[in-house]
């Protein structure tokens, strides 16, 4: 099993994703200015201010060489994963259904919070139990997900009760494609893959996708499709 | 000396005497642009020549020291082949005119001074002083630098992992921003700034160069601020933390590379001082064709060039057969790298615009020849600083008292702030803001190598009571945080935010001020390593209160182990260790009753260091979930501040025969809880009470819910900011 982490200009945790990564497989940094993925099994797309995101968040990002073939490895069923920025740039590349707006409070948020998972029959979540809760934090500015008229099948993770950092469309907090390969979501998994730096459960989602796959509920008849990456 | 040009040495801020002193060293009346280079490299902002005598007073010596005084940033040894640079520095005067883009590029200033180092940044902490937040005034300023802070560090994936912030109506018109960076670096891949190699290119890096921050050293950090500083606004920056990021990233990898010799960031001058320090340090010379320097706006003159403080640029030398590897690496990086000019034998610093020169001085009389001055210190007789307002009866009882003092915005919880800084990028931090009374960052993402902790303090209107035990207070309250979470000084970076030095009581307050932070250092034998002074705090309303902000990083060898500050389970018994004599001068209480004293209880040092020294001990020890120190609100306020962090109330007994001893302040104590066999064990340990229960209750005194003192705690600011 082999990840391969996007490094754009301007990414900061990429190398926190890498090292998350590395606790469930192999992993390496993907170049903004290549087109190819090196044969990765999968891609996650970091958090940052790719481009310096003086435009709007992800927008510059998702026209970069390297995009493309993420786009194409997508669309091809690979699973891709997109943290905050990352969820941003799949969003602004049509990967993902929405927007992510600016919080409500104008202001940007960094804070620890509870996450339900909502549906473990995707590539990132079937390590998962449905109402699993997950401990992980959030740190943006523009998080608030807007997507009227999205299926709650693709509503992946919800901020626990009262826990909406941002103001969030039905508190949501990640979503995946219809297929169920492409997860997006603004909190920060990496960022809670050891109890020394605050919780383990954002490992969750990485060992899913590194898990063989029978052994997941994605085995069970669901709503995602896992295919091979 | 022709009229004219004595007319615009004293535009620029230089003296006549100073002016004179130029022409002796040239032997001729500078050009327009050797005089704009001179009137920046012999403010107080880049010559210190009203703090560099009383600096050479503090210790600079550690077994743990690398790099002392004088090099971009201070750096200490932390084994394993591991080196921790840090530095804190000012950005007052350009956060009191745009606090935005102040308090950002003060961030942004601090970083490439610890990455010209050699050094990655893994840790931005702030000190701030604003006025009351009744003022709309100090709540603009406050949100925006907080804004400000937040956008530069979050952009350029450092963590901000603590800070401080105070309201005084001292800082009304005059706030402070002081920014802190701390960066590690194998051992081998630190850099100096001296230039060498004659021969050797000398390559811009980064940003393009445009008309931001023209003379900002002289205008806006070496004099008062006044009625028209919305006029002084194009001399604040501009910065871009992307661009930051990337050369970031460049650097370091060309440093890792070994492509380069020696490398400096741009700061307060630009150009003409980090050139002419540059080619100093080297004791070499160094030529720059401004025609060479790339532009954002083409039509700007040579002096604009030399001076510019855009933000983002380094300076770097490099041997001409590296010069195209270096070219390929910032290529790579989407860095702009332009050779503009070259390394001499002359000792001087020569620009040119294309063949013509335009300036040849010799760089000592730019960096080394500036007068120093004595000050004049006259301890004032009368108080400098008006009484502030009473907000809190002297007839309170003590739950009034506690809520009162809870949620004066100097002790209330500072989440408005924190929660907008990413505390967490880079995957070391192990204690977030208000979880120890330390950050703690671990060296090996494993936390296999240890740890570092980092604080840093300074309470101002105590060291306005008596600068030299304030001062030396501020010293041991950051080792105190740091003994909290078992962490081991390595050293000390300083900001020393005065008045004008000038005036006989400002120069009073600072001569008292440093004698406090030497002798506390020395008492603690901790070195200082760097720092910045910043003079001229003064507005329409008179001098800020003294305020010497001190950082400090330690190491403690196992993260996980570190104390919280937060009680962790019903049934610990709770104590009070330390040398410990509360008093109410100089506390937030006498404050809320509008009082000032004029004086502090003298502090035995001595005793103070030991305390520390057991203490740390202690903590590494294990078996104490709960440390934290008694400070603003005294041991009232700090046992309701563990009752909020760890969701548990305590039963404390009547400890307090005088209002001092509960609300009273002074350096020394130690709260702590754990296992009642682990506390007794301890010491000295004075057990007070048990935690547990819903509420805080101090037999006699008060018992107030855990949620009532939470609400207020972390519903101040908030309030204070929507009113």
């Amino acid at each position: 099993m082999k990840f391969g982490v996007v490094r754009f200009p301007g990414s900061c945790d990429e190398i926190d994703a890498l090292l998350a990564c590395r606790r469930f497989g192999d992993a390496e940094l993907l170049w903004h200015k290549d087109r190819d993925l090196g044969g990765v099994d999968a891609v996650v797309v970091p958090g940052g201010f790719s481009y310096g995101d003086y435009l709007r968040a992800g927008a510059i990002a998702r026209f970069s060489p390297l995009m493309e073939a993420v786009i194409d490895f997508a669309r091809s069923g690979g699973p891709v994963l997109g943290i905050c920025n990352g969820f941003q740039v799949l969003c602004e590349a049509g990967l993902l259904p929405g927007a992510l707006l600016p919080n409500r409070s104008l202001r940007f948020v960094c804070r620890q919070v509870d996450v339900v998972v909502e549906n473990p029959d995707t590539a990132f979540t079937r390590a998962c139990e449905k109402g699993d809760l997950l401990s992980v934090p959030v740190k943006h500015m523009g998080g608030r997900y807007y997507a009227p008229g999205i299926l709650e099948e693709q509503v992946v993770l919800r901020y626990a009760p009262g826990q909406n950092p941002n103001g969030a469309q039905d508190d949501i907090a990640g979503v995946c494609n219809a297929e169920g390969n492409v997860l997006g979501l603004m909190p920060h998994p990496e960022h809670a893959v050891n109890p020394l730096t605050g919780s383990a459960d954002g490992g969750r989602l990485f060992e899913s996708v590194a898990m063989p796959e029978a052994t997941g509920s994605a085995g069970r008849a669901g709503f995602g499709i896992v295919p091979a990456g | 000396m022709s009229g004219s040009a004595t007319a615009r040495h004293r535009e620029l801020g230089l003296t006549d005497a100073e002016y004179e002193g130029i022409c002796d060293r040239l032997g001729r009346e500078p050009n327009p642009l050797e005089l704009a280079v001179f009137s920046l490299m012999w403010s107080e902002h880049c010559a210190y020549k009203h703090s560099k005598k009383l600096l050479r007073e503090l210790p600079t010596d550690g077994p743990y020291v690398l790099m002392g005084p004088g090099e971009n940033a201070g750096v200490v040894d932390v084994g394993d082949g591991l080196a921790v640079a840090f530095k804190v520095e000012s950005h007052n005067h350009p956060s009191a005119v745009e606090p935005f883009q102040g308090a950002a590029t003060g961030v942004g200033g601090i970083l490439r001074d610890v990455f010209a180092v050699g050094a990655r940044p893994i840790a931005v902490l702030d000190s701030l002083r604003f006025g009351e937040l009744d003022s709309p005034r100090s709540r603009y300023l406050f949100e925006w630098a907080v804004k400000g802070i937040g956008q530069y560090g979050n952009s350029v994936g450092v963590p901000t992992v603590g800070g401080e912030v105070y309201f005084e109506a001292a800082y009304e018109q005059n706030c402070l921003v002081n920014a802190m960076c701390v960066g590690i670096a194998p051992r081998e891949r630190l850099i100096r700034s001296a230039a060498a190699g004659t021969g050797n290119q000398v390559v811009l890096l980064g940003a393009r160069t445009g008309r931001d921050g023209i003379g900002g050293a002289s205008v806006l950090a070496s004099a008062e601020l006044s009625e028209e500083d919305a006029s002084k606004r194009p001399s604040v920056q501009i910065g871009d933390p992307f661009e930051e990021s990337k050369l970031i990233e460049c650097c370091l990898e060309l440093l890792e590379l070994g492509a380069l010799s020696s490398l400096q960031d741009l700061g307060a001058a630009g150009l003409s001082s980090s050139s002419s320090e540059m080619a100093a340090k080297g004791r070499v010379g160094i030529d720059i064709d401004v025609s060479r320097v790339p532009l954002r706006e083409s039509d700007m003159e040579p002096f604009e060039i030399m001076i510019s403080e855009s933000q983002e640029r380094m300076l770097g030398v490099v041997e001409p057969e590296r010069l195209d590897e270096l070219l390929e690496v910032c290529e790579r990086w989407d860095v702009r790298a332009t050779p503009v000019g070259s390394v001499t034998d002359t000792r001087r610093l020569r620009v040119f615009d294309g063949d013509e020169q335009l300036a040849d001085v010799p760089v000592t009389a730019l960096v080394d020849d500036c007068p120093l001055y004595d000050l004049e210190p006259e301890r004032p007789e009368e108080p400098l600083y008006p009484e502030p307002p009473r907000r809190l009866a002297r007839s309170a009882g003590g739950e009034e008292t506690l809520l009162a003092l809870l949620g004066s915005p100097n002790v209330a919880s500072k989440r408005f702030a924190y929660e907008q800084y990413d505390s967490i990028v880079g995957s070391r931090t192990a204690r977030r803001p208000q979880v120890a009374d330390a950050a703690v960052l671990m060296l090996a993402r494993d936390g296999g190598s240890g740890a570092l902790a980092v604080s840093i303090d300074g309470n101002g209107r105590r060291v306005a009571c008596d600068p030299y035990t304030g001062a030396a207070e501020a010293v041991l309250e950051c080792a105190r945080n740091l003994a909290c979470v078992g962490a081991e000084p390595l050293g000390l970076t300083n900001c020393l935010n005065f008045g004008n030095p000038e005036k006989p009581h400002i120069a009073w307050q600072l001569t008292r001020a440093v004698a406090g932070l030497r002798d506390a250092c020395l008492a603690l034998g901790v070195p200082i390593v760097g720092g910045n002074v910043s003079l001229y705090n003064e507005g329409g309303g008179g001098p800020i209160y003294p305020t010497p902000i001190v950082g400090m990083v330690g190491k403690l060898p196992d993260p996980a182990g570190a104390p919280r500050l937060g009680f962790a389970e019903e049934g610990h018994a709770l104590a009070l260790v330390g040398p410990f004599t509360p008093a109410l001068e100089g506390s937030e209480l006498e404050k809320l009753r509008g009082g000032l004293a004029d004086g502090l209880p003298r502090v035995d040092l001595q005793e103070q260091a030991d305390a520390l020294l057991k203490l740390r001990a202690t903590v590494r020890e294990g078996g104490l979930p709960t440390v934290h120190d008694v400070s603003e609100g005294g041991l009232a306020c700090a046992l309701a501040e563990c009752c909020i962090a760890g969701g548990l109330g305590a039963r404390v007994a009547r400890v307090a025969a005088s209002e001092a001893e509960l609300f009273g302040e002074g350096p020394g104590g130690v709260l702590i809880a754990g296992p009642r066999d682990a506390v007794e064990a301890v010491e000295g340990a004075r057990v007070i009470g048990v935690v547990g229960g819903g509420a805080l209750e101090i037999a006699e005194v008060l018992s107030i819910p855990v949620e009532r003192l939470r609400a207020v705690y972390e519903g101040a600011i908030p309030a204070a900011l929507a009113a």
